[in-house]
């Protein structure tokens, strides 16, 4: 079972928290042909982390870093949900029984599909525990 | 140990303060028969040279500040003869009106004295080639570090400032053992050098370096002494002085002043009251035997502190600390002094920032607030927000211990913060406006 052909490369960057940040990251996309497939934006006080899933992961990261953003890969994993009512829940409780935590989510809908994106601690223990629970795991290929 | 003039250097601290008074009532005579400048000084400040009757009497006497140079631009200060003066140099005027300091010929001698007592106290003699890189020219420091690494019979190479590459050509062909330069320009040597693939500390010469004329710190000394395998000695001096004037000895325990030259004197900016050794004040000096333009009690606006005891150098004169920042830089925070070099010190030792600051101050329900805004490095950046929350929090800690004031910290993005060329403005203080 390669469980890391499930790992996804999402590419995250700090950012102050002030009017055009956003404006420019999405503009290095435009300009770069790159298409953002899933997106979040964390703050707190004063800053703000961006994550976002693209379809060209290393362009983006290049082009971002060439911006003098500070800028980081981080592993996620996507899950496919039901998207019906409990669809979120059983991921969930799946996660929750096995004790693994939720660093961080997000999720999209779209026309095919619903995904859930995960941030968790022990990233193989949870491939594991979700596959066994009968979820489809999104490869980064997928996004392309 | 190496001296360059023992009696002087090791001569027990009683019989120096005996000279230094010698000196001082020597100069008050002179200057008040002489000078309209110091006799209206003395005058209106209600003190004659009659009431200077030991060294501790020298708080009765008027202060002097760098405005008083500018407004006697250029020559109103000159106390010899036109006839007697042999050089001028002049200092930029950033900040306001340039100043003038005319030198006796005695005046270069005794400057290039006190440099061959520093620059032998760091080791260097006769067979050493010294690279003098700071400036020539209306700059004090070229001239007098050539001056004092002559007197002390070694080779100068005046290679002054600029053509990196040059330098390093020649630090190499030559043979030089030591460097005089600002630390910046130094750093600048050392990658200019990596980028020609000549690596300072296995392929030249090169073991030591008088460095000074810009603030720096321990950590850079740390950084220049590991990185291109010399020592780095501090020098102090500023062009009102003569120039260049005192450095530390091989011990790196703080500048050596020669007493014989100058009265050193640290005071608390708020109060003028002399502060104890090993706390920060104000450096207020008397040149003792200054001729062409003298200087008694001149606020030099540096801080700095005197440190105790004597140093294990055998010499007998008081030693100052690397300076820590300017007075006019100081700022009073919820009435605690802050200097900004404090917080440049805290964040050279917390890896995950970069160098660069910014300092805001404002006034929030009638509380001093300050904000320090500072650039998170790529290797620190995590995409946890509590990572991030967790960094700055360490931030702020650490900066509450250094400068007993609380701090508020802001993480902004790498290349965010303005760079400044020649003098740093990073504080912006709200509070006046």
């Amino acid at each position: 079972m390669e469980k890391e052909s499930y790992l996804i490369k999402q590419v995250s960057l700090f950012s102050e928290n002030k009017p055009g940040r956003l404006a420019t990251m999405a503009k290095a996309f435009l300009d770069e042909g790159i298409n953002i497939k899933a997106f979040s934006i964390a703050e707190a006080d004063g800053f703000g982390v961006i994550r976002v899933l693209v379809d060209k992961t290393r362009e983006a990261y290049d082009k971002l870093a060439e911006l003098g953003f500070n800028v980081a890969y981080t592993d996620v994993i996507a899950v496919i949900m039901r998207d019906e009512p409990g669809g979120l829940y059983e991921i969930a409780q799946t996660l929750a029984n096995a004790s693994i935590n939720i660093e961080y989510s997000y999720a999209y809908s779209g026309k095919d599909k619903a995904v859930l994106i995960l941030r968790v601690d022990h990233v193989e223990e949870a491939i594991e525990h979700i596959l066994n629970a009968g979820f489809n795991l999104v490869r980064q290929q997928e996004f392309l | 140990m190496q001296y360059w003039d023992p009696r002087i250097e090791t001569m027990p601290q009683e019989k120096l303060h005996e000279m230094q008074y010698r000196l001082l009532k020597n100069l008050v005579y002179r200057l008040y028969s002489f000078s309209p400048f110091y006799q209206q000084r003395m005058k209106e400040h209600g003190v004659h040279p009659d009431d200077i009757c030991s060294l501790s009497d020298m708080k009765k006497l008027p202060f002097m500040r760098k405005q008083d140079l500018r407004d006697n631009y250029p020559d109103g200060l000159i106390f010899y003869d036109h006839e007697e003066l042999v050089r001028y140099h002049v200092s930029s005027g950033t900040t306001g009106k340039p100043t003038v300091v005319a030198y006796t010929a005695r005046d270069i001698d005794n400057w290039t004295i006190s440099l061959a007592r520093a620059l032998s106290s760091t080791g260097l003699s006769r067979g050493d080639v010294i690279q003098v890189s700071y400036g020539y020219g209306l700059f004090t420091g070229g001239l007098g570090l050539h001056y004092g690494a002559e007197r002390i019979g070694a080779i100068v190479v005046p290679t002054s400032v600029g053509n990196t590459e040059r330098q390093i050509e020649l630090m190499q062909d030559l043979r030089v053992t030591a460097i005089a330069c600002t630390p910046s320009y130094l750093l600048h040597i050392g990658e200019v050098a990596e980028r020609m693939g000549i690596s300072i500390k296995d392929d030249t010469l090169l073991r030591k370096a008088i460095v000074g004329a810009e603030p720096w710190s321990e950590k850079m000394r740390e950084r220049i002494e590991s990185w291109l395998g010399i020592k780095a000695y501090d020098i102090y001096g500023t062009s009102e002085l003569s120039g260049p004037l005192f450095s530390e000895c091989e011990a790196q325990a703080g500048f050596h002043v020669w007493s014989d030259f100058m009265f050193t004197e640290i005071l608390d900016p708020d109060t003028d009251e002399p502060v104890l050794p090993g706390v920060k004040g104000e450096l207020v000096v008397t040149m003792l035997q200054k001729e062409g333009l003298p200087i008694i009690r001149y606020r030099t606006g540096d801080i700095t502190a005197m440190e105790a005891g004597i140093c294990s150098c055998g010499r007998t004169h008081p030693r100052l600390q690397r300076l820590s920042g300017r007075v006019d830089d100081m700022l009073i925070i919820r009435g605690i002094n802050v200097f900004p070099s404090q917080i440049e010190h805290t964040l050279l030792g917390i890896k995950e920032v970069g160098e660069h600051f910014m300092i805001e101050i404002d006034r929030v329900n009638s509380l001093d607030d300050m904000l320090v805004r500072v650039e998170i490095t790529p290797l620190a950046f995590s995409d946890k927000i509590p990572d991030l929350i967790h960094i700055r929090k360490n931030i702020e800690n650490q900066l509450k211990n250094q400068l007993n004031v609380s701090v508020r910290v802001e993480l902004a993005e790498p290349g965010s913060l303005p760079r400044f060329e020649g003098k740093a403005k990073r504080v912006i203080d709200k509070r006046s406006m």
